[in-house]
């Protein structure tokens, strides 16, 4: 192999492209030539700065509402059309039967707000669209919010209370970008959005929707949706718990 | 059969919303280094979800992504014919046959200068944005969209050979540059 030859290949050796054969060329080649090695050196150093600096943008919250805006509707038949997929027993119907959904979002329009977060709830449990970031940890969630939305959601580890912290996600509900904190019951899911919502202060309160238990709740300029098919129960409880330990996190 | 066809057109606008929203991250990052203009990148990103629902129903997959990526690479091209017709903001866009200039420039120092220094990411940023824009373009699908060779060829619609040139002189072009700016730090 020439150096010309393998200035064009150690790209692709670089990029893992090239098939075992052509890579043990250019990895010979290499081997024998300190200007060549130099080069892959060079641009492995450059390639690996280039992702470190992470030069990804986020879609600005403004944007996405347009988008989502300019995009037909799915309406609520689909969506119930969906659920009853779940029901039937589809390979996620374990998981939904217990996910919980806490959502902050503005007062109006709250009926179809909550027809929509049942559908996100739905639509999280598909597969691999549950969690961006993966962790336990508090401090490993809350800050890979930053700067994907234009508030910073509360996540607070609720393990020894008997949800376990699993991740987070960014989720659409009204046109609008929110977090989505998850948590786990037992083998269950628990989502946790959140969003700016309205200042006033709303007791909490609990609803069903298309046969999951919604918990809303309002504090801090945050509007707290629960939305699960826990029983209202337990669904009372997490509410309780979460809001306990926002008070003596921040007290 | 008006009933039938708004439920498919209900399920079809759910189908779209999971499939592409979730890639709109990455498709406003690439509308954001081809363009280089935040309000210019957000109209682009937008016309390329309403193209992409238009054509929808022609999409046979696997991957969304690249589909993606490839409508909103056609956005921002009429974008570069309207500016170059406006003439207000030149465009650099440099051909491949600049073949001639050797792809690696020796450097006559030490091996310890061969070595890149670490640059801060707002630097790295401004090299990446002032290469020339075929070799920014493929530069980008690979190193930030992490394409394959194969579907950065579809996204621009050349060979995987014009990918590999163009990737080759890409990292070129910017280790030159990367070099010249730590001999000269402003």
């Amino acid at each position: 192999m020439t150096c010309d030859e393998a200035e064009i290949l150690l790209h692709a050796l670089l990029d893992g492209e090239l098939d075992a054969g052509h890579a043990r060329e250019v990895e010979a080649h290499i081997a024998g030539c300190p200007r060549c090695a130099a080069q892959l050196r060079s641009y492995r150093e450059m390639s690996n700065a280039v992702s470190d600096a992470d030069l990804h943008y986020a879609a600005p919250p403004a944007l996405r509402r347009r988008i989502e805006a300019a995009l037909p509707q799915p309406r609520a038949t689909s969506r119930r059309s969906l659920l009853r997929g779940f029901a039937m027993g589809s390979a996620v119907s374990a998981m939904a039967a217990t996910g919980l959904v806490a959502i902050v979002l503005r007062n109006d329009d709250e009926q179809r707000i909550l027809s929509e977060v049942v559908s996100a709830h739905l639509r999280s449990l598909q597969a691999g669209h549950l969690t961006d970031v993966v962790s336990t940890d508090q401090h490993t969630v809350k800050p890979w919010f930053n700067g994907r939305l234009d508030v910073s959601p509360p996540v607070i580890d609720l393990t020894v209370q008997g949800f376990m912290l699993i991740g987070g996600r960014l989720d659409y509900v009204d046109g609008r970008a929110l977090g989505a904190v998850v948590y786990k019951r037992r083998s269950h899911v628990i989502n946790l959005f959140v969003a700016q919502g309205a200042n006033a202060e709303h007791r909490a309160r609990t609803e069903t929707v298309q046969g999951f238990n919604i918990r809303r709740w309002s504090e801090r300029g945050l509007n707290y949706w629960a939305v699960s098919d826990l029983g209202a129960d337990e669904l009372t409880e997490f509410g309780e718990k979460f809001e306990a330990a926002m008070r003596s996190s921040t007290s | 059969m008006p009933m039938g066809g708004s439920d498919d057109d209900s399920e079809r606008a759910r189908r779209f919303r999971d499939a592409a929203l979730p890639h709109l991250d990455d498709v406003y990052t690439l509308a954001r280094h081809l363009l280089r203009d935040t309000a210019d990148a957000e109209d682009a990103v937008q016309e390329c979800y309403l193209r992409a629902l238009k054509h929808f129903d022609g999409y046979r997959g696997p991957a969304m992504k690249p589909w993606l990526l490839a409508i909103l690479r056609n956005v921002c091209r009429a974008e570069f014919a309207r500016r170059a017709s406006s003439a207000t903001a030149p465009i650099d866009d440099v051909s491949d046959d600049t073949e001639q200039t050797p792809l690696w420039h020796e450097t006559q120092d030490t091996p310890e200068t061969q070595v890149l220094r670490r640059r801060d990411a707002t630097t790295i940023r401004r090299l990446v944005a002032d290469l020339a824009e075929p070799f920014r373009e493929t530069f980008v699908l690979r190193e930030i969209q992490n394409l394959s060779y194969r579907e950065i060829a579809e996204v621009i619609g050349a060979p995987v050979g014009t990918v590999m040139s163009r990737l080759a002189r890409a990292r070129a072009m910017l280790r030159t540059a990367w070099m010249a700016e730590e001999e000269q730090p402003t």
